[in-house]
């Protein structure tokens, strides 16, 4: 049981709270307190867009403790439209149509759950852009 | 106190300052749960209800439609003073729902928060609290969402029709309304037509007595009390929409009550995406959101097992033409449709044990 780290990160798991640099403006996801660029403290608090696009990505077949149930699932690492590359999941998404550059938006959802009586982990995944076409 | 014939009507006007739906992208055929139990033969009460991912509940669905509310009424979450979440299929028997939709859009921590349940009615008894809130002047906005992932036996002739999906109304002074608030209706008996005892996995239900015992005696109730309240007829209505266990009740409702299909046709969503439980009559009301024009007037009839239903009558303002197009349509999310066969739908809603 977890609980407790997963509490200190829920505002950067369900709504991609990060932080930007007072000093140069760079946008930090995972929020760090320094800035990676400048490396000046950066602590306000920014939260993202939620609109990236797809930077490289694998499938997961063999998945790990906790996420057997998930697989075959495809993992990402998403470029935010502000800067920073941030690993996650895809979600509502066709293997076969995922493609390096596709457009995708952030969504909040289950991550996993501790066994049958533990807590539901919710977090950030991101799924091809639904909003774009409305 | 003034005799109001049962009629709701807070003291400062209230309405809908912003709206917004989720539905999941996976779609089961009816004829493919007929297939699996009924050799295929037989008719089905809808075309195809819609159904969670393995990575959805009613926690996130409601946070999507909440997050689409939010961008209608660009406000800023802070203000928010309660967010209710509606549902008979909340994710945990103790730990709020409500908290962890409230933490995702931002509202916390000077926020009100409490999960609801009536059978499929639960959303709109939270749009009616979310009005006396707003109303009395106790807050300036209230969030209430219904929202189901709705369970249903293998077999049972539920299971063509328990589906997913919701909407959020985000509950505002007049003066910012998309669609103003005239006025709210209960009609509440106790009518043993379904229900599910504490640690059942799938409901039970009386089989024919959900029909006029149940549901008509409700739905038919709330709305010529509501109606007869407020001086109206069916034909002052530009839309209306009633709670959508399938296809046929709410078509059936609506022609014995007077309302023409052209009225009730926007918001009747069961025969493409089921029936969404607490989220039924609330994601139907979007639809029509979606499309209504400044002076229109709507009028929704939701209805819960056990049983009551509530009624609510709306009129449409000059502002929803500027949000609608800020957040995803309830259309799009429909036409948005990946089909599954039975063996999938039996991994995504959790049915194997392994």
């Amino acid at each position: 049981m977890e609980v407790s780290r997963h509490w200190r990160l829920k505002e950067q798991r369900y709504s991609l709270v990060g932080e930007t640099c007072e000093h140069c403006g760079v946008k930090l996801f995972p929020p760090r307190d320094v800035c990676l660029a400048c490396e000046a403290p950066a602590k306000e608090l920014y939260t993202f867009t939620g609109l990236g696009e797809v930077y490289s990505y694998t499938t997961v077949y063999d998945a790990p403790a906790g996420f057997e149930h998930q697989a075959p699932y495809t993992v990402a690492l998403v470029k935010l439209e502000e800067g920073p590359l941030v690993t996650a999941q895809l979600t509502d998404v066709d293997k076969d149509t995922i493609q390096i550059g596709m457009p995708v938006e952030m969504v909040t959802r289950k991550l996993y759950t501790e066994g049958d009586e533990g807590t539901i982990v919710y977090g950030y995944k991101f799924r091809p852009s639904v909003s774009a076409t409305a | 106190m003034s005799d109001t014939n049962g009629l709701m009507k807070p003291d400062r006007p209230v309405g809908i300052v912003g709206y917004g739906a989720y539905v999941p992208r996976y779609r089961i055929p009816a004829t493919e749960i007929a297939k699996m139990w009924k050799g295929g033969e037989g008719g089905v009460p809808i075309k195809e209800k819609s159904v969670n991912g393995l990575d959805e509940d009613v926690v996130t669905m409601s946070i999507e439609a909440a997050r689409n509310a939010m961008l209608r009424a660009g406000i800023n979450p802070q203000e928010i003073r309660a967010v209710w979440v509606g549902s008979e299929s909340h994710p945990y028997a103790v730990k709020p729902t409500s908290t962890i939709v409230a933490e995702a859009i931002g509202a916390v921590p000077n926020t009100q928060a409490a999960d609801w349940e009536f059978a499929c009615k639960a959303g709109t008894e939270a749009m009616q609290a979310a009005i006396g809130f707003v109303g009395s002047g106790m807050a300036h906005y209230a969030l209430s969402i219904g929202m189901d992932t709705a369970q249903g036996r293998p077999g049972d002739a539920l299971e063509y029709t328990a589906a997913a999906g919701g909407a959020a109304m985000l509950i505002g002074p007049a003066a910012e309304a998309v669609a103003i608030i005239n006025g709210s209706y209960s009609f509440v008996t106790d009518t043993p037509d379904f229900w599910r005892r504490a640690k059942a996995q799938y409901p039970s239900h009386g089989d024919r007595f959900t029909g006029e015992p149940a549901y008509f005696a409700h739905v038919s109730g709330a709305a010529e009390m509501i109606m007869g309240a407020l001086g109206r007829q069916p034909s002052d209505y530009t839309w209306a929409v009633f709670h959508q266990p399938n296809a046929k009740f709410p078509r059936r409702a609506a022609q014995q009550l007077g309302f023409t299909p052209e009225q009730i046709n926007p918001g009747l969503l069961s025969p493409r995406i089921g029936n969404t439980y607490a989220g039924s009559t609330m994601i139907g009301l979007t639809a029509v959101l979606d499309i209504a024009q400044p002076g229109d007037r709507i009028l929704i009839v939701s209805y819960g097992s056990g049983a009551g239903s509530d009624a609510f009558d709306f009129e449409v303002t000059e502002r929803l033409a500027e949000v609608r197009d800020r957040a995803t349509k309830t259309e799009t999310y429909i036409s948005r449709r990946t089909e599954i066969d039975y063996a999938t739908y039996t991994r995504f809603r959790d049915k194997l044990k392994l």
